[in-house]
């Protein structure tokens, strides 16, 4: 990583850090846009309409004339709310969905913060993601709101917990806690992707590794409330969930937050699992095109998975929910853990 | 250095603030927020100890799991916390009496840490300079104290089968859902063609 504060001087080098910092947020939050409006026009696509057409080419603006409407609007704050934390709720998600990003290896050297024990650090935040929610729903003082926070407060807890064996194997797999390192070890052609990992023959790691990108991904999907595992924000049940009081600014927060969540659990995957941003054949026409296009390519991949599962299947029952987590999926995980750490125990000693 | 000590005197400021804030608050979810964020703040002067792991660990463990779960209970259950601190000052010697115990405690450990023999040494170097943090954890708990932390997790085992033999209540009469049941179940089993007379009803 290319160290600004030591090559710059303290005060320069600080300069350039924010900047490249807020560079990011910019990167991040434009192409935000577009993949919202990706996710609608693929529902829309699957039920056979149109989706957001109107303003700009093919609906292209849609996400910037929904900011310019959300951010117009009068803030309503209910008066049976506690204030600071109603307000408070919404700028935690916000600003949760974005400091994760910051280790997160998007090509070569561009990382912001290139630590150490990085996979932990967006483990660890991601399970803070939680605390908008439930605060959120609290704080409304609201019958709705508060039902969608216990839920949700549930469903994500238990789910961080096969997100975390899944990250662990993975973890004693690539034998380090960097993601810089952890993507590095997958490059050389798509064989050599964790979700793969051929290269770990004669041990049959694949074998292990894609029933756990499988359950990585159906984690995240229970991670980030989307559907089919929406039950806080379940409209036929519960309106809107813990977004029920919440109106222009803090609901478009909110709606940024989650969205960007799902983005990181993408790239999560990405980075984890599909090789970051190596390309999947190492040799020219696929070496041409830049890594963080691969990388970004991956990531809209995974978004577009995200967008077909919200558009085909049907929403879960919540003990079915819970059942799959704790019955199925914590079992699964933890069995791939201990093997994982025995394949990789021998195939270092053989 | 000198944004290290900024850093560690704001934050631990931010910590017995906070820690003072549990106690003080008069809502209890507000109460179990500054608990909250009285474990954020010891997780970064950890970082500043150089024990990111440690670090990353609170955060995970108490901040994303047990603190989730202290906020769920308190905000189910409608209490009333000004009711509760009635009595505050009548309990006020026996729990300044409690309080001052612990106090004494931790600084009779505090002093005779760092007055032993071999202390300076440990504070000096607190791992080896070879091993990052994870490594040399991981060498202290399954290395060195293996058994010690083998009877630990038996210890916990027991508790978590005690506390479940405890709960467990099988309830006669409840319908279960058994998916395996539910998805293996064919055509042939499920509908019946019937050919209904007319005015007879099939029953």
């Amino acid at each position: 990583m290319y160290d600004f504060v030591t090559q710059w001087g303290p005060v320069w080098g600080t300069v350039a850090v924010i900047g490249q910092i807020l560079g990011f947020m910019v990167v991040l939050l434009l192409s935000l846009a577009f993949l919202l409006l990706m996710d609608r026009k693929v529902w829309a696509a699957v039920q056979m309409r149109k989706g957001p057409n109107v303003v700009g080419a093919f609906g292209l603006m849609q996400s910037f004339a929904d900011f310019l409407k959300f951010v117009l609007k009068e803030i309503i704050v209910p008066a049976g709310a506690d204030r600071p934390l109603f307000i408070l709720a919404p700028l935690l998600t916000f600003a949760l969905a974005f400091i994760t990003w910051a280790v997160i290896p998007v090509a070569p050297g561009w990382v912001i913060s290139d630590i150490n024990v990085g996979i932990l650090y967006v483990f660890a935040i991601s399970s803070l993601g939680v605390y908008g929610i439930i605060i959120g729903g609290w704080a409304s003082n609201s019958k709705y709101p508060f039902l969608g926070a216990m839920r949700s407060a549930a469903q994500m807890v238990s789910y961080e917990v096969s997100i975390g064996f899944v990250i662990v194997a993975i973890l004693v797999m690539a034998g380090s806690m960097n993601l810089s390192t952890v993507v590095a070890a997958q490059g050389g052609g798509f064989w050599n992707w964790h979700v793969l990992s051929l290269d770990m023959l004669p041990w049959p790691a694949f074998a292990i590794t894609i029933p756990l990108f499988v359950i990585f991904f159906v984690s995240a999907l229970a991670e980030t409330n989307r559907p089919p595992f929406d039950l806080p924000e379940a409209e036929s049940e519960l309106v809107a969930g813990y977004q029920v009081e919440y109106s222009s600014t803090p609901y478009l927060l909110f709606m940024i937050g989650e969205y960007l969540n799902i983005v990181l659990m993408c790239a999560l995957m990405t980075v984890l699992f599909l090789g970051g941003w190596h390309a999947p054949l190492d040799f020219p026409p696929f070496t041409w095109i830049p890594p963080v296009f691969w990388f970004a390519i991956k990531v809209v991949f995974l978004f577009f998975m995200f967008a077909m599962v919200k558009a085909l299947v049907p929403r879960y029952r919540y003990d079915q929910l819970m059942r799959l987590g704790w019955k199925v999926f914590l079992p699964t995980s933890l069995a791939a853990v201990a093997l994982m750490g025995g394949f990789v125990v021998y195939a270092n000693a053989g | 250095m000198m944004l290290q000590a900024a850093a560690f005197y704001i934050l631990s400021a931010v910590a017995v603030l906070s820690a003072f804030m549990v106690v003080a608050a008069k809502n209890p979810v507000r109460a179990v927020l500054f608990l909250i964020l009285a474990f954020f703040s010891v997780a970064g002067i950890f970082v500043i100890l150089g024990a990111e792991f440690l670090a990353m660990i609170l955060v995970i463990v108490y901040v994303g799991a047990v603190a989730v779960l202290f906020l769920f209970v308190v905000m189910m259950l409608d209490i009333d916390f000004a009711e509760l601190k009635q009595g505050f000052l009548s309990y006020l010697p026996l729990g300044g009496l409690v309080a001052l115990a612990l106090a004494a405690m931790l600084a009779l450990v505090g002093f005779t840490w760092t007055m032993s023999d071999t202390a300076s040494g440990h504070l000096q170097a607190p791992m080896p300079a070879d091993m990052t943090n994870v490594e040399a954890l991981g060498a202290v708990l399954y290395d060195q104290y293996v058994l010690y932390f083998q009877l630990a997790g038996l210890i916990l085992l027991v508790a978590m089968i005690g506390a479940i033999t405890l709960t467990l209540r099988h309830r006669p009469g409840v319908r279960r859902q058994d998916v395996g049941k539910q998805v293996g179940r064919k055509r042939a089993e499920a509908v019946e063609l019937v050919d209904v007379k007319r005015g007879e009803g099939i029953g």
